[in-house]
């Protein structure tokens, strides 16, 4: 029986991997998506069907209750939402791999001894402060993307050595914990570094800010695996420790690549705050007037050009513009215009935001290029149409060195022969540093609701 | 010793072509050749026999003679199987042996003439056909194919003019106002861009159409206007020549021929896909539908021709429309013809003979070399291997794919790197040392799996981040095993009521993480909104 239970674990493995292999290519995402269906049906039935599980109508109850409210808030969730709702599920491994190590520590069962049952012990330690600080954190993200927390960065005083004085505590109560375990005051340490893990968790994400979301989603995403490993040690389970490691090292890459796409290290992410130390990140330069242009300008350009391209951002999920976004271009392509998109890696609040809301308003997908694929071309460009993105954009990066975003990799827009930048206003983007692309010669600004503006223009050809 | 080129006077008919010209030959002579002409080679392009001996080439008189004395035989066409002069055939007289193999060097169609391969190989000769060499940028100077086209082009237009009995450009007179010419050149190659700019500077309005869309600027600057249908496909293919089209596609061209066939004076088509015959573009409803006295000239009749009407190498009327057929117009401006042909020819067997030592080399490893040999050594090696690059490279399709950084680690870095392995290495002996045997069975499978997760995840698709975010969130709600594993038979309500809770929000996570990602896949997909 054990057996059998092994191999199906094997199979769901299997099954797991080729899930995240599917998703190399658009074609096959698909059956990535349903080899990962097809691996967690086995696991569960395995584990189930297995001698150890019983209370077979508490767990179908349990089981059915949370489906429901997961296809519910799966099938109702706008795209533009995702990040939220990213987060939500995030929050959700955590809370589990909380309960889990507690459930695993109050078990009256385990009967180790010696050393197994020092590393029992750090693994129920590690696996409940990981799983607590992953459930807080994606709270704190959950928050602040939703708008209820404030999506600038929570600075409070000596934040850094808050955050060292909670981890340096947690270490010491570890080695405390681990050797007994279920001596007197045990409980007690293990409750409260449950709490300074929570408190830590959400302190941690509220210090960065809204636009470094990416990384923060990516490295929740990674923390959830590593609980998931952590609970898979701590009972055993070699199913558990794979699909952990899997979801950890993925979490792992996707910072790695988002932090990159900044030009910042991943440490400075995670310790918050935007040029919070250089203090310089109101510069004073002037720049000059930038022009307006009206949607009657704009559609003349539009009409005259080529070839366009769109430098989309996260005020286009803001404004919901995606559909007016994929009305124009294909309004644009109708005229026989080659019309393209560029995007940034960390446009928006999730890696791959864009291309979400970009699928989900039916533009095809061979036309969205990614910035290292497109930047060549906008020289080539007669007009480019950035909608509600700033940073990513900005030439300070490559130009002056001084700048708090020098050397982030951008979208070389101000390239193109006429660059247009549909905005709010001229505030200045999550980095806090003007954009000197809007006062270019061959800049114009298209104020206003990035939605209206676009169905304006749609309206105009 | 060097080698003898021999230029015969080349009899296929309608031929009036020659492959060297006085000029050139000096050239070839600098290259160390010796060069043998038969008198009246170049009569019929205006290049007399004293003109090539002052060059400082040889008569020889003797037809069979000729092709005996030569090492590399220069024509036009392919061999014929009875020539005048000769006994056999013209591959016969040139008497190849496996010991002293000798070179064929004309046009060949190789495509189309497979047995003729068959008869180079069985003489044990070389052949190397000219319309085979490979139209990338480095062997321009010798793409005869070009030079050729760019006569036919010009000579299309004037071949019309003659037929069309009306001015090209538009004038008003005191006897009245005289509307312009309005011409259509379907397929803006060479050949086209050729009839553009002659029908232009003769006063016509002229209109092109191509499927392949990167030609419209060049057809702009010929003063054409470019024409195009309103459905998104490029029709570019590889080697500057145009691909198959879809159904849809040709469907929505052929309507726009209809339209422009009832306003044109004039159609000029040079459509032609490499190894197919040529599509049929103008139907014959289409050439009843041009108003009488129209001229169609078909610039693909070799290859079966565009026009249903049209008639190989013939002048043909039909429902009062002029459809002409003519298969060499190159060879209607021989001189003209000639001098550009012989100048590719030099600047191919100079490419041949890199040390101007008389001798030919026959590099396979050289694309151009590679690409234009037909026969060889006993071989036939045509098919060459596909061209690398068009002429004007297209950006690069969005791959899916996510390419690794390739970047090599700086050198500076490898101590570090070395001292992390220590360390990691140290640690991990460590753990072993006093580990036991489950834990370390169970970190083993953790690090090999940490591993494949980053194999795998680097492959994933820069666009499908999201998916893959959803998609690893849903897989984590794996943790719900171990909540099952704990739901019953602890002994203990708390845990049982731990587990449940954790039971439940894992089930969230997995029933919403796959279907949410399941929502969002749907949402990807390619081509242009239904």
């Amino acid at each position: 029986m054990t057996g059998l239970l092994s191999m199906a674990y094997l199979l769901a493995g299997v099954f797991f991997i080729l899930s995240l292999g599917g998703l190399s290519s658009q074609e096959t995402a698909r059956r990535g998506n349903n080899y990962g269906i097809a691996g967690m049906v086995i696991a569960i039935v395995a584990t189930v069907a297995s001698a150890a599980v019983g209370a077979y109508f508490v767990l179908a109850i349990a089981v059915a209750i949370g489906a429901a409210i997961g296809l519910w808030l799966a099938s109702r969730v706008e795209m533009t939402a995702m990040p939220q709702l990213v987060a939500l599920l995030h929050s959700f491994v955590g809370l589990a791999a909380v309960l889990i190590g507690w459930a695993a520590y109050l078990d009256p069962r385990s009967q180790l001894a010696g050393a197994e049952k020092v590393i029992q012990n750090t693994e129920i330690y590690l696996g409940i402060f990981i799983g607590a600080i992953t459930l807080t954190g994606s709270w704190a993200a959950y928050g602040k993307l939703q708008g209820i927390l404030s999506s600038k960065p929570l600075a409070l005083p000596g934040r850094h050595v808050m955050n060292a004085v909670a981890i340096i505590v947690s270490l010491v109560m570890l080695i405390l914990f681990a050797p007994d375990g279920h001596g007197s005051g045990d409980a007690t340490m293990l409750l409260l570094m449950t709490l300074i893990a929570l408190l830590l968790g959400a302190h941690l994400v509220a210090a960065i800010g809204g636009a470094d979301m990416p990384v923060v989603i990516s490295m929740l995403n990674s923390y959830s695996g590593w609980a998931a490993a952590a609970t898979g040690f701590m009972l055993g389970n070699d199913l558990l420790i794979i699909t952990g490691a899997l979801v950890g090292s993925s979490g792992a890459i996707l910072s790695y690549i988002m932090c990159k796409a900044m030009n910042r290290s991943f440490i400075s992410v995670i310790l918050g705050g935007f040029g919070t130390d250089s203090g310089s990140s109101a510069d004073d330069e002037d720049y000059g007037e930038a022009r307006s242009a009206s949607a009657d300008e704009v559609a003349s350009w539009l009409r005259d050009a080529d070839s366009v391209v769109i430098a989309p951002g996260f005020g286009m999920a803001v404004a919901h513009a995606q559909q007016a976004v994929a009305e124009l271009t294909s309004t644009l392509r109708k005229q026989g215009k080659t019309v393209r998109f560029a995007i940034h890696p960390v446009a928006g609040r999730l890696p791959g935001h864009m291309n979400v809301l970009l699928a989900e308003a039916n533009v095809p997908y061979d036309i969205v290029l990614e910035m290292d694929e497109i930047n060549d071309d906008l020289p080539k460009t007669d007009v480019t149409l950035v909608i509600g993105a700033n940073d990513i954009c900005n030439p300070d990066a490559q130009e002056k060195p001084g700048s708090p975003i020098a050397g982030m990799p951008v979208l070389e827009v101000w390239h193109a022969h006429q660059v247009v930048i549909l905005k709010r206003s001229m505030a200045t983007g999550y980095a806090g540093v003007s954009n000197p692309l809007f006062y270019r010669d061959n800049s114009s600004m298209l104020f206003g609701d990035a939605k209206e503006s676009v169905q304006a223009l749609v309206s105009k050809l | 010793m060097s080698l003898t080129l021999a230029v015969p006077v080349d009899r296929a008919p309608g031929e009036t072509r020659v492959p060297v010209t006085p000029d050139t030959t000096r050239k070839l002579i600098d290259l160390g050749f010796t060069v043998l002409i038969e008198p009246g080679a170049g009569a019929r392009a205006q290049f007399a026999d004293a003109l090539y001996e002052q060059a400082g080439a040889e008569l020889e008189a003797d037809t069979a003679k000729l092709y005996q004395r030569a090492d590399v035989l220069l024509k036009i066409n392919g061999p014929q199987a009875q020539a005048e002069g000769l006994t056999g055939s013209e591959l016969e007289a040139l008497g190849s042996t496996p010991e002293k193999a000798k070179t064929w060097i004309s046009f060949l169609a190789p495509g189309q003439n497979e047995p003729l391969l068959e008869q180079f190989n069985g003489q044990h000769a070389t052949a190397l056909s000219l319309d085979a060499i490979p139209r990338i940028s480095r062997a321009q100077k010798m793409d005869v194919l070009s030079s050729m086209a760019n006569i036919a082009g010009y000579r299309a237009v004037i071949e019309a003019a003659n037929q069309f009995g009306r001015f090209f450009t538009g004038q008003i007179t005191a006897a009245g106002k005289i509307p312009p010419a309005k011409v259509l050149v379907i397929g803006a190659g060479v050949a086209g861009l050729a009839a553009i700019g002659a029908a232009k500077s003769l006063g016509a309005i002229v209109r092109a159409f191509d499927t392949r869309k990167e030609v419209k600027e060049q057809v702009e600057s010929m003063g054409g206007e470019f024409l195009t249908v309103e459905l998104e496909e490029d029709g570019a293919g590889t080697g500057g020549y145009a691909k198959e089209m879809s159904k849809a596609f040709i469907d929505a061209e052929m309507a726009l021929f209809m339209e422009q066939a009832r306003e044109v004076d004039i159609i000029i088509t040079t459509a032609l896909i490499p190894g197919k015959p040529a599509p049929k573009l103008i139907t014959e409803a289409m050439v009843k539908a041009m108003q009488p006295g129209s001229v169609v000239v078909d610039l693909a009749a070799p290859n079966g021709g565009n026009c249903e009407c049209t008639v190989k190498d013939e002048v043909v009327k039909a429902h009062d429309v002029t459809v002409i057929g003519f298969t060499n117009l190159a060879a209607r401006a021989a001189t003209q013809a000639s001098q550009l042909l012989a100048n590719n020819l030099w600047r191919l067997l100079e490419h041949l003979c890199p040390n101007k030592d008389g001798q030919l080399v026959i590099d396979l490893t050289d694309e151009i070399t590679r690409s234009c040999t037909v026969v060889h050594g006993g071989d036939i090696t045509w098919p060459p291997p596909p061209p690398k690059l068009s002429a004007t490279p297209k950006p690069a399709a969005p791959s899916a794919q996510k390419t690794t950084e390739k970047s090599p680690p700086a050198p500076r870095k490898a101590r570090p790197i070395a001292l992390y392995w220590v360390i990691a290495g140290a640690l991990i002996l460590g753990l072993g040392a006093v580990a036991p045997a489950d834990f370390v069975s169970h970190f083993t499978v953790f690090v090999l799996a940490i591993f494949i997760g980053w194999q795998v995840i680097w492959n994933v698709s820069h666009s499908l981040h999201t998916p893959l975010m959803s998609v690893t969130n849903a897989i984590s709600g794996i943790i719900i095993l171990g909540a099952l594993l704990q739901i019953s038979g602890s002994g203990s309500w708390l845990v049982s009521v731990l587990a449940t809770i954790s039971v439940l929000v894992a089930s969230i996570n997995i029933a919403g993480g796959f279907y949410v990602t399941r929502r969002m896949l749907n949402m990807f997909r390619k081509g242009d909104p239904s």
